[in-house]
Order: structure tokens, then sequence, then C-alpha cells
């Protein structure tokens, strides 16, 4: 009835580090089952061996465009680009995280099997071929977050926020899924090549498209936290424990990137008018909220929550551009926000302590007097978020701006650099507070020799990347040409 | 002539207990007006040939998991009063809401590909009635062919649900007696009796 | 008589089919009903004979002097009929009163696609053990409605270990179940039993054992039967989901559906694991008159899995609650899913009676 083969050993070579992913996630959860407390290191050491081993076989991929499963699946070089970074993200996420949770005694193996399967959902979006496999992945990255915001369970902030997570993303998950079958009811499909092969220019103005096209962008703007659809952010982000927040703040901002990338550009790219509004809308609207209310905020997480949400502004500017120079633009900016993310996340786990969270801004006053160096490596994240060469920060936003100032968006433009100025403030006010006040008392860096010296590489990549952006440029260049 | 009938009938009592779902006042007679609903769209499908799913959704929803709902709801406590004070405030915007979604799924089909040219390339969804053999292998054959790589994933998306439920409810308390089946069947006699010699008494 | 035909001929064609269909409809709704009565007396006399005591002995049809008490479900059934319906105070009123036809629905349209020789089955359908799943897991609506409509602590309890329990041992047979579909290729429960044509060694009792232990266990869990019976309970919570339950309503809730699932769950092991109508002589004495399928074949298998039941009645103590769930959780569903796996390596393999 249906000419389509079943799948064969060339559709599984391409899923093979998912495959092996998965393998490994389930086998470590039954490891971690039989382990006494005591030798609970052996499921942390052996989620970190399965994230290496998975970058490997994903660098084993083929390097041109290839689709398996009767095109559910892509496998192409940005795919396969976002999935080593996602495993860098995911590894360093769990370096950071183990003295934390050892502290708190969360140390506990679902923290890392969970974080194994959040790093396959991405895998999946980043992957998938057909607005089905893309729900799949949202789905198993989802799921994954709203367990992990909740992992401390006698914190009852904990519990609330990844109570608000949960029904607010369960009801973006709905307008997500109610837009992809609006989406398959006027075209039939789901493919994403053959939505694209079909669609013509006539599909921007297709009233049918635009609505599923509506709520697909609701969908899309909630799981990036884009303002109006932001609420969840800061609350998740302060309420989670912070080796959470680095999770959330970091790698799941490459899947939804490959979200955007796949549906709107990909799929819908005939439509880019109908979506080129919307994204307008919410890119502006983020940039400012976001940026405003950051200035208001104690709490450093919080802080880095709006500040999150002025990024993602940033990230669909380039997307919005429409042009592959946008989208080369905007996959710079996400792998180099994503750097900066976990290195600010981690300095905050860095300064915690048993029953101590350096969440406060004013936690980290005097830094430099106690410890220069660290606060020198906060000083270098902090700069290069707000933008200032020559650190990677800048570039990022450099080309963000010139892709969309060749599209013709220069008031667009004028709005962001506006903004990143009033951005610049709040992250040069941790700055002062670091080098020009007087010591917190009880004020020290509790972290081991490793943590210190992946947070040190940490921050010093944002400047080397800064001082030499060719060679990441170059890097996706060829992975988006 | 029948099935339009039957179709009609059905979609009124469809129609019906949602009705009764939202305005029921017990939470329970609720729950089983949404059984109800469930029962009808199923015997909707069966008119649609499509038994699979019509007998699927019995099975999972009815005979799964509104029992479990249900188990809940009976042991709930709800005041009814409470919860409806927010209704009337609340109770415009619901109502856009739900106009907009009905005037879209209206759009959606009634005004289906519209604007779309003809000579798209677009499969058209062919119905699975009609293919040889019965619905339950189509879908079979879908699912295990076309969308191998969904539906599997959505098997890992259960497993995470589950993995993440226990994370999140389970506790391991300290000090708690277990049985041992295993341990409690090998028993032999010698573990457990001790066979005293005690003196007969002695007449007064 | 041939008057008779004539008008019979003069009816329009789909109606004498209707009229045929609603016919047979009754007949087997008449002899399942039947067969609950004589089951009540069956496993009175059964237990009384394990226990080497009488059971009813003094009912007689007519006052004949033969056949002691062979009338007792009759005068049963008489009694509870002229009995007071008593609906508590609080009660749900209306849910109480269907509660009772809510269980016994489900417990008798499942008959409609048991195949009871080669050429008679009411509904040959295609989806046919997906439809006994479904249907099989909707008696417990009318337990568990039954047991909260009566406003009862004692019923409302009933309902909930019967709730948890029934959605439990549902898993496992709906896995056992998979594994039968697998062994036989088809939904269908005709195909399932020409699936296991060639004698006694070719039926899935023997490649499916531990699945057909399963079913038939969790089978008499289903219907919560000794030693599942802790729905009812009588030593913990007097009664459970029946306790406010009389008269009529007692008849047409506890017993009819619960003798009617019993009667249905023999006759789909019998269906599923012993070849149904297929002669056991198959095998060994082909082209004879042993060798026929036909229903009495199907009769005596039915015969001996309600003995079962009785037998377990009578023999096993009840267990205790968390037991009941570890079994079947802990136990019945990972049992069945390995079987699973083994059953699909000897598919994929060829082995047994799979090789081609």
């Amino acid at each position: 009835m249906n000419t389509t083969p079943v799948a064969g050993a060339a559709d599984f070579a391409l899923v093979a580090p998912e495959i092996f992913l998965l393998c490994a996630a389930c086998a470590i959860l039954l490891i971690d089952l039989w382990l006494p407390q005591r030798l609970r290191q052996v499921t942390y050491l052996l989620s970190l061996v399965a994230l290496v081993v998975s970058a490997v076989l994903v660098a084993g991929l083929p390097g041109e465009r290839m689709t398996a499963f009767g095109g559910t699946w892509i496998s192409d070089p940005v795919a396969k680009l976002l999935k080593l970074v996602t495993c860098g993200t995911v590894a360093a996420v769990f370096l950071y995280s183990r003295d934390y949770l050892l502290a708190r005694g969360l140390f506990r193996g679902e923290y890392f099997v969970l974080g194994l399967f959040a790093t396959l959902g991405i895998f999946v979006m980043v992957s998938s071929g057909s607005l089905l496999t893309m729900y799949m992945g949202i789905e198993l990255l989802a799921l994954s977050q709203y367990a992990l915001v909740a992992f401390d369970r006698d914190s009852p902030v904990a519990a609330e926020s990844a109570m608000k997570y949960f029904v607010l993303g369960a009801i973006a998950s709905g307008a997500l899924l109610y837009g992809i079958s609006i989406i398959y009811g006027v075209t039939g499909t789901f493919d994403l090549d053959e939505l694209a092969a079909g669609l013509d220019g006539s599909a921007a103005t297709n009233v049918g498209l635009l609505f599923g096209l509506a709520f697909l962008m609701a969908g899309i703007a909630f799981k990036f936290g884009a303002v109006p659809f932001h609420m969840w952010v800061p609350d998740v982000y302060h309420g989670a424990p912070t080796s959470v927040t680095l999770f959330l703040g970091a790698a799941p901002k490459l899947a939804y990137f490959a979200l955007a990338l796949r549906v709107l550009a990909e799929g819908l790219g005939s439509a880019v008018q109908a979506w080129q509004d919307m994204l307008i809308v919410l890119a502006v609207l983020s940039l400012v909220v976001g940026n405003l209310v950051a200035v208001a905020q104690t709490n450093l997480k919080r802080m880095l929550a709006y500040s999150t949400i002025s990024n993602v502004g940033f990230i669909l500017l380039g997307i919005l551009a429409g042009t592959p120079d946008g989208y080369r633009a905007a996959l710079f900016y996400v792998v180099t926000y994503v750097i900066m993310a976990v290195g600010s996340f981690a300095m905050i786990v860095a300064l915690s302590r048993r029953g101590f969270e350096a969440d406060r801004i004013d936690d980290f006053r005097g830094l430099a007097q106690k410890s220069p160096w660290f606060a020198w490596m906060m000083l270098f994240l902090m700069v290069s978020t707000a933008g200032v060469p020559p650190f990677v920060g800048f570039f990022a936003k450099l080309y963000v701006l010139q892709a969309i100032v060749d599209v013709g968006f220069v008031w667009l433009a004028g709005v962001a650099v506006l903004f990143s100025v009033v951005g610049a403030f709040y992250y040069l006010r941790i700055v002062k507070v670091m080098f020009f006040d007087e010591p917190a008392p009880g004020l020290a860096v509790s972290a081991s020799g490793s943590f210190r010296f992946l947070l040190s590489v940490n921050a010093l990549a944002v400047l080397a990347l800064g001082l030499f952006s060719g060679a990441l440029l170059d890097a996706i260049n060829r992975a988006l040409p | 002539m029948l099935i339009t009938i039957l179709f009609y009938t059905f979609a009124a009592v469809l129609v019906g207990a949602a009705l009764g779902v939202v305005l029921s006042r017990n939470t329970v007679h609720s729950a089983l007006f949404l059984v109800l609903a469930f029962f009808t769209s199923a015997a909707l499908w069966l008119l649609l040939e499509a038994e699979f799913l019509g007998i699927v959704l019995v099975l999972v929803y009815v005979g799964a998991v509104m029992v479990l709902f249900l188990f809940v709801v009976m042991m709930l406590d709800i005041n009814v009063a409470q919860l409806r004070e927010g209704l009337t405030r609340y109770a415009p915007l619901g109502a856009l809401v739900a106009l907009m979604v009905i005037v879209q799924i209206v759009y959606v089909t009634w005004v289906r590909r519209l604007g779309l040219t003809a000579d798209m390339a677009f499969p058209s969804a062919e119905p699975l009635r009609g293919t040889q053999g019965s619905n339950t292998e189509a879908l079979g054959a879908l699912l295990y062919d076309d969308y191998v790589l969904p539906f599997q994933l959505a098997a890992v998306v259960l497993l995470v649900a589950i993995v993440a439920a226990i994370v999140l409810t389970m506790r391991s308390r300290p000090g708690l007696k277990q049985q041992d089946v295993a341990k409690q069947v090998a028993v032999r006699k010698e573990d457990r009796v001790r066979l005293v010699k005690l003196p007969a008494e002695k007449g007064p | 008589m041939n008057e008779a035909l004539g008008y019979w001929d003069a009816v329009p064609a789909n109606l004498q089919d209707l009229v045929i269909l609603v016919l047979q409809i009754l007949g087997v709704t008449v002899a399942v009903i039947l067969s609950v009565a004589f089951m009540t007396l069956a496993e009175r006399k059964v237990i009384g004979w394990i226990q080497v005591r009488h059971g009813p002995n003094q009912i007689r049809i007519f006052g004949l002097p033969f056949l002691k008490g062979v009338a007792q479900p009759f005068a049963d059934v008489i009694k509870l009929l002229l009995k007071e319906i008593v609906v508590p105070a609080n009660a749900d009123r209306f849910l109480f009163l269907v509660a009772p036809l809510i269980a016994l629905v489900p417990a008798l349209a499942t008959w409609a696609v048991v195949p009871f020789s080669p050429d008679f089955v009411l509904a040959d359908i295609d989806a046919g053990l997906l439809y006994v799943l479904a249907l099989t897991s909707l008696g417990v609506y009318g337990i568990i409605l039954a047991g909260w409509a009566a406003n009862s602590k004692y019923a409302l309890l009933g309902a909930m270990r019967s709730a948890a329990q029934i959605v439990a041992y549902e898993i496992a047979m709906g896995f056992a179940l998979v594994g039968v579909l697998m062994a036989a290729g088809s939904l269908n429960l005709t195909e399932i039993v020409k699936s296991q044509s060639g004698g006694v060694l070719e039926w899935h009792w023997l490649w499916l054992f531990p699945l057909m232990v399963i079913y038939f266990i969790s089978g008499i869990a289903e219907t919560n039967r000794a030693p599942f019976d802790v729905a009812e309970g009588e030593s913990e919570i007097v009664a459970g989901f029946h306790v406010e339950y009389s008269g009529a309503t007692f008849a047409t809730l506890f017993a009819l559906p619960e003798y009617a699932n019993m009667i249905l769950v023999a006759t789909l092991s019998a269906v599923f694991f012993l070849g149904g109508w297929l002669s056991p002589f198959e095998g060994i004495a082909p082209g004879t008159l042993l060798a026929e399928p036909s229903f009495v074949w199907l009769f005596l298998k039915i015969v001996f899995f309600l003995f079962l039941f009785l037998w377990f009645r009578a023999t096993f103590p009840r267990y205790r609650y968390d037991q009941i769930m570890r079994l079947g959780w802990k136990v019945f569903i990972p049992l069945t899913l390995v079987w699973i796996f083994v059953l699909a390596a000897f598919v994929h393999f060829e082995i047994g009676p799979w090789a081609a």
C-alpha cells in the first residue's frame, strides 16, 4: 500500500548516536538502581562517558545532508554542529553540577539520567525532518526539564516553579500541537521537505496556514521564552536548583534554535513574509522587556533570566532576517550565548555552598579582593554578554545586526543597539559590585580543582573565541552553507 | 441512511456528554460524562470504519485512564462553590478563546487548501478505508514503516514520564520493614522451632 | 408450516437477517444466563464436595424424588427478585440503580465475538481480540460506581481496591493476549482458533504456557474471585462494593456479571490457549468423528477452566492486598514482557510451530 521500503541499515546508521544515547541512558538508569550511595560517582562518570561516546559518534556522521526513515530524520552539518555543542554543554553542566548536588544531598543518579534524556530530546529536535518527530523531541526535552526543576523535592520554591513550568509548558505544547495539526490539515503532510517543496509564495497569504503558523509561533516563542510568552522564565530560573538552571539556561536554547530553523526557515520558508512580522514583534518586545526589567533585579538568577530573554530577542532577530546570513548569525549567536550562559550560572554555583545560594547580586560584593582570578573570569563573562569587544559576545551581536541591516531593517538594528546599551548597564553593575564594593562576609569560592579549571577555560574561551572569531565563523559557514 | 441516523444520534449524545462534563456540579458525574463522550466518539470512529482507533479509544481511555481518574476524583473533596467563584470573572475570556478556536476549525475544514494553488505537489491524505486487509493492519504498517521513528520516540517520551514520576514521588524510608517472600518460603523448621524438653508436671 | 415460510419469505432480506441476528443474540444471552444459574449450583456442590459436605440438596424440580438440589438456582432467583430493593438514604440514587446494569452489559456483550463452533459466532469481526480487551476493561465501572454511589465507607473501600486491582491485572492480561496474537498472527478470534489446528501439541498452551497461566490468573483477579476477592473481603470490609445492595439489584450487580465473567474468562482461555472448538484427537485419529471440531470440545474445555476457578476458591486463602499488587505489577507484567520477547525470537527464527 505504501512504496517506501522498511527502514534499513543506512537509516539506522544515521541515528546511531541517538540509539547509543538512549541505550546508555537506560543502562545507566539500571546500573544506578543497584549502586550503593557511596558509589554514586559511577553514575556520574558513566554519564560523562556516554556523552563523550555520543559526541564521537556524531562526529563520525557523514558531512553532507542526508535523510532517513522516509524523511522524518535529517542528518546535516548544522545538526552535527549543534549536537556536538550540545554534548559539550551538557558535559560541562554535569561537571559543574557535581559539587553542588553533593553538598545538597541531591546527588542522585536520576539527575544525570534525566539530563541524558534531555540531551536525547535536543538531538531529536535538532535532526527532525517532520513536525511529528519535532514534537516528540520537544516533549522528551520538556518532560525531562519539568522533572529536573522539581528535582529538589524538599524545596517548596522548586516545586512551585516546576508546577508553573509544567502547566504553562503543557499549554504551549498544546498550542504547538494544534498549530501542527492545522498545518497538516491544510497541507496534508508533516514532512518539512514536502512542505518546503509544496508551498510557494502564495503560502504567506493562505489564511488556514497562517492560523497554524500563529499557534506554532506561540509554541516556539514559549519554548524560547520570548516576550510575551516569557512569564515562566524568571520564576523557573530562580526556583530551580542552580545546577538545573545551569542546564535550562544553556543546551535547550540550541534545540529551540533548531526548532525555529527547521520549521520556519526550512519547512515554511516560502511563508517568510508571514512569520517575519510575528518574529519582529517577539524580538522587539523581548529586547525591550528583557533588558529593562533586568535592570531592576537584585537576584542574579532572575537577572540572568531576563538577560536570557533579551538574548533570545537577538537570536530571533537573526532568524527573522530570513537569509542564510541571518541564520548563520543566529547560529553563531546561540552557540556563543550558550557558552557564556553556562559560565555565568557556573559562577553562582562556584560561590554557593551548603545551605547558601550565592544568587543575589550582593553576594558578589568584593569578589575581586577575595578571589581576583574568578572576579576577572566573571568580568569576562559579563562583559562578553554585554557585547563589548574584543569578546565573542560583541561579534555575535555584530553579525546579527549586519544580517538584519542587509535585509533593510535598519530601525530594528537601531532598537537592538539601543537596548544593548541598556543591557550593558546591569552587566557592568555586577563588575562594579565585584571590584569596588567591600567584601560580603563569608564570601569564598568553594569549588574543587576541576571545577575551577573548567570555569577558567570557559571564561577564557569567551575571550579566545572573540579574538579568533574567524574559526568559529568558518565552522558555522561550513555547517550552514 | 441508517449510518446517517446513527451518526447524528451519536453526535448528539457526544455533544450532550461534553456539555455534561463542563456543566455538571458533581465531579464524579463530570468524569462519567467524559466516559460517555469517549464512548460516543469511539462509536463515531466505528462508523468511519476506523475500528482500531475506536476500540483502542475505549480500551485506553475508558478502560484505563478514566478508571484511574475516577479513582482520584472519588477521593477528592472539592468545594464546588469556591471553584465557581472565578468562573464569572473568566467566563468572557474563555468564551472568546473558545470562539476563536471554533472559527479556526471551521475555517480550516471549510476553506481547506484555500489559496494553495492546485498544482502544488501535496500528497492528498488518503483515508485508510478501502485498503485491503483490516484497518488495524494498515495502521500497523504505517506506524512501523513510515512513522517508525516518531513512534519509537513516543515510547521514549513515556519512559521519561515514568522515570520523572518515580523520581518525584518515591522516597526510600529508612527502617521500612519489607517482606521477602522467597525467604519466607525457604524457611526451615530448624530455623524457627526449638523443641524444649519439659519435665511432665508432677501431681500435687 | 409452508404458509408460515411464505410469510417469512415476504420479509425483506435485510430485515430477515436482523430478526435472525436478534434471535441468535437472545439465544446466546439466555444460554449464558442459564449457565450462570447452574454455575452457582455447581460452585456450591463442588466446594461442598471438596470440603466433604453436601452442599444444596433440598430443592427438587417439581418435587421429583431424584436430582436433589438441582432447582436451587431457580429458588434463589425467585427469592432475590421478590426481595425489596433498599436504596440507602444519601446514595446517588440514579448511579446506585444504574451501576448493576453497567456491570452487566460488558459481561454479556463480550460474548458477541466468541466463536462457539466452526460456523457459529455472532459477530466475526477483525479486531475481535481488541474488542474483548476493551469490553472486559469496562466491567470495573459497575463495581466502582456501585461502591461510590452507595455512599458507604466499606463500599468505597471495596471499589477502590477493585479499581486498582483490575487496572493492574488488565495490563498483564493485555500483554498475554499480545503473545496470543503474535502466535496466531490475527486479531480475529476464529482465526486464532484456526491457527491452532493440528492436534494438542499445536495448541497455544504449549508454546505460550507462561502466558496461559498468567492470563488465567489475571482472569481470576479481574473477576474478583477468590483468592483475589479483596474487593468484597467479607472479613475486612463486610462485603465491599455490594454491601448496600439487595434483592434484584444484588443479583444483577453481583451474581450475574461475576459468574458471566467467570464463564467468559474460561471460554476465552479455551479459545486462546486450548484450541477452542478444535478436537484434541485431531492429530491422533484424523478423519474419524472424534477428530471433528465441534462445540462439545469447547464446552469440555470451558468446564475444565471453570472447575479450576472453583478449585482455587476452595483451596487458597485470600491474598493480602499489597501482595496482589506485587504479583500483578512486579511479577506478571515483567514475565509477560519477557515471554513476548521470547515469542518474538521464536517467530523470527522460525522455531517450533512457526517453522515454515
